[in-house]
């Protein structure tokens, strides 16, 4: 899991901002005097506002995975709590794994939206300093996988489809954790999720990490956002073992193919969904309206599935994922 | 979740003597291996290759190994400082293994069994496409058969080298175990040490019936990981199999010397067998012969080994 602690400049990945934020206040400033009708000033407006889409376009076409991983953790990505306000007509908050407590880096509640009746499941990061810290940075305990499974299981029951919101560096490692059994609850998770027998529709907003995100990461359909990424580790943790310095992480990210570019490519997710120009940090609504858009097609197709050819088929998507060489399918 | 190197053993002079990872001890490497490679002066477990477990574990001359040829390939181009193809290629020629782990039919004390034993000597026992592959069709085999399922885990998690590709072999894998046991079959995993990330968070933890092995490292993050996190120093016996038990997250700890009879003991429970009549005595191979122990060279200095297996770091 990555701490949110300053980085060195050498690995400071949100660089290619700067000129492209310059450039917006510049836009910014110039409207501002153009108060009045100055036709010149308005022509010069449209010229840096084509400028800038221009450049953004760019910037954005030739991230580095490591670049991207930064965007992913952008302060102003939309977060779950975000979705929730934007994206639904009706939300009634679930708490509790009814054995522990009430982990707050999970949500869950009944959804609405559109008239179609959902679970929805999510990391929660927090948005101010006190939230941040009562959600943990998004980084689960044992008792949020377990309040997603009772909720899950409760769904299932009532008929409703379920949404998996997918944003966490990763399940939280400390000592509770593991005394609760962090790894059973994951793993518990990751099975059950094979058997619940309603629409399981997930979608990776910004960190996949790891374990911690395939606890409520097994679906019928995955997606990934453009700029999200899904890792089996961080890149940070990642070059700390194999690089020995965590100064590496760029190289890590490379290595690892970890933007939903790649798990697309490798046949691990079904779908990326295009985030707005420049990011879904410079236009969340946007950004919320394409993934609600995808939701909702996700759900209407798989509903209309019979539930045992729906778990058939979810078996099968996850059984075909990393096909050795020498394996002769009958 | 993933994998990473241990600290190599320290061999003592000509190979005749090892030291126990624990307690410092200087152990007769003939007589500690007739052991089962478990320290005689403080029973430390020292972790076992895959091969050796078969053959302690396995009635003699009932493992029919299974999918063996099957390769990992190296679909992320993954290059740290060896390319991962390359590392591949040596690994298989230093353990003649394919990869990390055994899988095929056997029997314990007479009861047909599907079992699985990863080998830790083979990238850390690092889960990846082939571990997760073998296992699926291990779990989908013991289906067919009617078969239940022994797994013996001992791994430093999913294989970063395959990137996203190896965190899906935990779902490949618990997706196997559900058909199996939705099927009415039973399944045993054995906790070996270590057995941490990707494979405790994934088959290892879900099986009917969870087994460790004394002293055995099993959890979610790596030792090293957590004390980074919390800042604080762990306490004592943390993440250990008797802690673990404590916690009530597994069934029983079983000492080596003991586990193939217990296998025979569940197996029996799981398989509506009698389980007395596991414990009539079988054919097995003959006895070694007691190894006269030498007396001990000088220790080196350093004094002390050191008292545990170094902790593996984890994400
Ligand atoms: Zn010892």
């Amino acid at each position: 899991m990555s701490e949110p602690s300053a980085r060195p400049a050498a690995q400071d990945g949100l660089a290619f901002e700067r000129p492209l934020n310059e450039l917006q206040t510049k836009i910014a400033e110039l409207r501002k005097l153009n108060s009045g009708s100055h036709l010149e000033l308005a022509g010069e407006i449209d010229l840096l506002e084509d400028r800038l889409r221009r450049q953004t376009a760019e910037v954005y076409a030739q991230l580095s995975p490591w670049e991207r991983v930064n965007v992913a953790r952008h302060a102003e990505r939309p977060l779950t709590s975000d979705y929730i306000q934007l994206m639904l007509d009706d939300f009634v908050e679930l708490h509790g794994d009814r054995v522990f407590g009430d982990d707050r880096a999970i949500v869950t509640g009944f959804a609405c939206m559109e008239g179609l009746r959902f679970l929805l499941v999510g990391h929660r990061k927090g948005k101010t300093v006190k939230d941040r810290l009562a959600c943990n940075f998004g980084c689960a305990h044992p008792e949020g996988y377990r309040k997603a499974m009772q909720k899950m299981r409760l769904a299932e029951k009532l008929g409703l489809p379920i949404v998996s919101f997918i944003n966490t560096p990763g399940a939280y490692p400390g000592i509770g954790a593991e005394e609760r059994g962090q790894a059973a609850a994951i793993a518990r998770n990751i099975l059950d999720m094979f058997e619940i027998r309603v629409p399981i529709v997930c979608m990776v907003i910004g960190e996949g990490g790891s374990g911690g995100a395939l606890g409520i990461g097994v679906g019928d359909r995955v997606g990934m956002l453009e700029n999200s990424y899904y890792s089996v580790i961080s890149p940070e943790g990642c070059a700390a073992i194999l690089w020995k310095s965590g100064d590496k992480a760029p190289e890590a990210a490379e290595a690892l193919k970890l933007t939903s570019k790649d798990l697309l490519r490798l046949g691990l997710v079904d779908k990326v969904v295009e985030e707005p120009l420049g990011g879904a940090h410079r236009d969340p609504k946007g950004a919320v309206e394409r993934v609600k858009r995808q939701i909702l097609e996700w759900l209407r197709e798989l509903m209309a599935l019979p539930v045992d050819e729906l778990l058939a088929r979810r078996h099968r998507k996850f059984r075909g994922m990393g096909t050795p060489i020498g394996v002769t399918r009958a | 979740m993933a994998w990473t190197r241990f600290g190599k053993k320290k061999d003592m002079p000509g190979n005749l003597w090892t030291k126990c990872e624990s307690c410092g001890a200087l152990l007769f490497r003939k007589e500690f291996e007739q052991r089962h490679r478990v320290c005689g002066t403080c029973g430390y477990h020292f972790t076992l290759p895959a091969r050796e477990r078969i053959a302690i574990t396995v009635d003699p001359g009932s493992f029919a190994e299974m999918w063996t040829g099957l390769l990992a390939e190296d679909v992320l181009a993954f290059n740290d400082r060896v390319p991962y193809g390359e590392k591949l290629a040596q690994t298989r020629q230093k353990t003649g293994e394919d990869d990390a782990l055994v899988a095929g039919a056997a029997a314990v004390k007479g009861i047909p069994c599907a079992l699985g034993v990863m080998n830790f000597q083979f990238l850390g026992g690092s889960m990846g496409m082939v571990v997760g592959e073998k296992i699926a069709l291990l779990c989908e085999h013991a289906q067919a058969q009617r078969l239940p399922v022994v797994l013996v885990a001992c791994s430093g998690g999913a294989r970063m080298h395959e990137g996203a590709v190896s965190l899906m072999q935990m779902a490949k894998t618990c997706s196997a175990l559900t058909r199996l046991h939705r099927a009415g079959l039973p399944s045993i995993s054995v906790l070996t040490h270590p057995t941490t990330g990707g494979v405790t968070a994934s088959f290892a933890s879900v099986c009917d019936l969870l087994i460790a092995e004394p002293g055995a490292l099993i959890g979610f993050a790596g030792p090293r990981v957590i004390a980074t996190t919390i800042k604080k120093e762990l306490p004592k016996g943390f993440q250990r199999a008797e802690f673990l038990l404590e916690k009530g997250q597994v069934d029983r700890i079983v000492p080596r010397a003991q586990m193939r009879d217990e296998l025979a003991r569940l197996l029996a429970y799981a398989t509506g067998r009698d389980p007395v009549a596991a414990f009539a005595p079988q054919p097995v191979a003959a006895e070694p012969e007691p190894v006269a122990v030498p007396a001990a060279p000088e220790p080196p200095p350093g004094g002390k080994g050191r008292r545990r297996a170094r902790p593996p770091k984890d994400g």
